[in-house]
């Protein structure tokens, strides 16, 4: 069973970021940047699925400029066997990255692509199920536990009640979410060994995909600074306030 | 020249700054505190690969070079500087024993101390040799297919904790020509510690006096050949210089990087300390002496791995600067702290308490200076640039 792990390099989320002076982006320039970390987990579930036995190849895919081969690499050392870098130096939105996304699904025939539900920068949320939609694959999106049994993968979600388990006929793509699993350290003999293992190169012309923007950005702010708080005399004053004024009980 | 790090050297360095962030940075106060020696963290860092960065590949190592190992610990001493510190004592003593140590040797011990299993303490110093280690007094006698081993061996790091000890010994007449260097097993019959001496820092692991009693080790447990130990002794010592001397810096960047955080929170006289020209050149001053220090121990790793002739002068050299810009540096990030660098709510006066030592010990700064100087004034002496 193959698993395809698409990644992306983002803004490090120790990093406070500023918005540019003349606000068209937020500003990345030296800024340290890493793999997304919900990309992170999904590398790290299908490496785990890959040492249960149940994967047998774990290809990861990144959409961006050369600098992307490093979270390629850094994917590779936590243990996926090779890589693919769709090499761009537009910024495409989700839409265009899910139709890339879905030429190489046609190429590589995985049985799961499993994707971090959104990345730290856009924080759109879309990719994964615009991709199931133009691949005609099942969605699991949100997941915190991923089983295969079979030609299924059961897929438990987190949805704002609680948990949900979905069955998904394979192939099929999975999203994942913050607590399925804790990402491991990669080691320095893994590191060295990542050198080796095979990065390709193909392009969105080679792909057959145009990148077009169908959004269009009219300005990007930071956002309003925190107002000062008030300090309450008595817990039954606050009671008060919660159901007064911030009508929240 | 290029002085930015290869992609391999930043990956390394990612990984060690995940892993002392995440595993060492929490505990430290509590480990130092407490005198808890992290022995499972430690084996968890083997499986890493930090516990024989530079011990050869066909020992279990993973022959990386004094370079990618100085880049390494310095991001993990950021996140706890006295456990680093045994890292690093383990990795020079572990490098030792893979590549000099007989096959049985190799065989018995490398596969659990390159995977941090097992840890390694290196025995040098003497109750009545310090500074002259050459004039060691432990006795090791043949007595058939062992020697035996009679003497003590005093501030010994990781003592009663670690499980191999290799120690400098005397089998031949005086001064370094008699010495060897031998491997010993911690829990060898006629082994006695002493208890863990009380210390200004370093308190996440012990310090003991070891004292060997008719200690009986076969003869392949000798390390490379009969008077070749003070030798050895010395080449384990430059990259334990080099070492040190990182784990200083990388704890002086942490005190840094505080110091600056701290000065953009704290206000007084109505702004922020950030704002006073004396704390800013203070802070000018720190971080520039600390890329020098690095920088100088990155040139002192480099003379190592070329094996340039003035490699033992580059190590000295970086080991007095970088540990004396790293205590400068700890102790001018307390003062900016005020009150609340000396108390123990923050970490300012750990990190100055915990380097404090790396100017005394792996050969005082001193004696870097007597190193540094016999060495210029010696006609044989090659550029020194
Ligand atoms: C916490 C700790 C851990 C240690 N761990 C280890 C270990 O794991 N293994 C090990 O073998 N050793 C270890 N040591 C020992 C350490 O290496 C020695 O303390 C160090 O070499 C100094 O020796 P000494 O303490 O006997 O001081 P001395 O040699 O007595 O020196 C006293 C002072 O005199 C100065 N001095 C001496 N000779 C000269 C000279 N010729 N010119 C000018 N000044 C001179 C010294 O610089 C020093 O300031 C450790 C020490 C400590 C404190
Ligand atoms: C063990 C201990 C015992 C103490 N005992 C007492 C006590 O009994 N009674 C009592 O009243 N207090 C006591 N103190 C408090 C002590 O006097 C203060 O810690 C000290 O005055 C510094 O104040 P601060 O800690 O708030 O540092 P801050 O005032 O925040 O200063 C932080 C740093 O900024 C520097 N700085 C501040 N302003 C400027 C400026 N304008 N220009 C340049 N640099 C500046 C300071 O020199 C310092 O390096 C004690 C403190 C300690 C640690």
């Amino acid at each position: 069973m193959k698993i395809l792990v698409p990644i992306k390099r983002v803004v490090d989320y120790n990093v406070k970021v500023r918005v540019k002076s003349d606000n068209t982006d937020v500003d990345l320039s030296n800024l340290k940047m890493s793999i997304n970390p919900f990309c992170e987990i999904a590398v790290e579930e299908a490496v785990r699925l890959k040492e249960a036995g149940v994967a047998s190849e774990v290809v990861v895919v990144s959409v961006g400029d050369k600098a992307c081969q490093e979270q390629i690499r850094t994917a590779l050392a936590l243990g996926a066997d090779r890589g693919i870098q769709v090499d761009t130096d537009q910024k495409p939105l989700p839409l265009s990255i899910a139709k890339l996304l879905h030429k190489v699904v046609e190429q590589e025939d995985p049985s799961i692509v499993l994707l971090g539900k959104q990345t730290i920068d856009g924080d759109n949320n879309q990719t994964g199920q615009m991709l199931a939609a133009l691949a005609g694959m099942g969605q699991g999106t949100f997941a915190s536990e991923l089983k295969i049994d079979g030609d299924k993968a059961l897929v438990t979600r987190e949805v704002d009640g609680g948990l949900v388990t979905v069955a998904l006929s394979l192939p099929a793509v999975v999203t994942t979410d913050l607590r399925l699993n804790e990402p491991r350290y990669a080691s320095l003999p893994n590191i060295m060994k990542a050198k080796r293992k095979p990065i390709t190169v193909t392009t969105p012309e080679e792909l057959g995909v145009t990148i077009e923007s169908t959004v269009e950005v009219l300005k990007v702010e930071s956002p309003a600074s925190r107002s000062a708080g008030v300090m309450v005399d008595s817990v039954e004053q606050l009671i008060e306030k919660l159901k007064t004024e911030a009508k929240v009980i | 020249m290029n002085f930015n790090l290869s992609q391999d050297q930043q990956m390394f360095a990612e990984t060690a700054k995940q892993f002392a962030d995440q595993e060492l940075a929490p505990h430290a106060a509590r480990w130092d505190q407490e005198h808890i020696f992290p022995k499972d963290v430690m084996a968890q860092a083997g499986e890493l690969g930090f516990c024989a960065i530079y011990a050869p590949e066909e020992a279990g190592g993973l022959g990386l070079s004094r370079l990618d190992a100085a880049i390494i610990f310095e991001q993990l001493a950021g996140g706890c500087t006295a456990t680093t510190a045994m890292l690093t004592i383990h990795n020079m003593a572990t490098w030792m024993v893979a590549t000099w140590g007989t096959s049985t040797v190799v065989e018995q011990w490398c596969p659990t101390l390159t995977t941090g299993q097992q840890l390694a303490s290196y025995c040098l110093t003497e109750p009545g040799s310090g500074s002259d280690a050459a004039s060691l007094t432990t006795s090791a006698k043949r007595d058939g297919d062992d020697y035996v081993i009679n003497g003590s061996k005093m501030f010994i790091s990781g003592a009663g904790e670690t499980d191999l000890l290799v120690v400098m010994v005397r089998t031949g007449g005086a001064g370094p020509k008699g010495i060897s260097a031998i491997a010993v097993p911690a829990d060898s019959q006629g082994i006695h510690y002493g208890k863990a001496e009380e210390k200004l820092g370093w308190n996440a692991q012990p310090t003991r006096l070891v004292t060997f009693e008719n200690v009986r080790v076969p003869v392949a447990n000798l390390l490379g050949e009969e008077g070749q130990g003070f030798s050895m002794a010395m080449k384990g010592l430059d990259g334990g210089r080099i070492n040190i001397a990182t784990c200083s810096v990388g704890t002086a960047q942490a005190a840094l990087d505080a110091a600056k955080e701290y000065m953009l929170e704290r206000q007084q006289f109505g702004r922020p300390l950030a704002q006073f020209q004396a704390l800013q050149f203070k802070l000018a001053d720190m971080a520039t002496e600390l890329v020098a220090a690095r920088q100088m121990i990155r040139l002192a790793a480099f003379k190592l791995d070329q094996d340039d002739s003035e490699k033992t002068v580059y190590c000295a050299m970086a080991k007095r600067f970088a540990t004396d810009v790293g205590f400068t540096v700890c102790d001018q990030a307390l003062q900016i702290f005020g009150g609340y660098g000396y108390i123990k709510e923050y970490p300012l006066e750990r990190y100055f308490r915990d380097v404090r030592v790396h100017q005394i010990l792996e050969g005082t700064n001193e004696i870097m200076r007597v190193i540094i100087a016999r060495r210029l004034l010696d006609e044989a002496c090659g550029e020194i640039t």
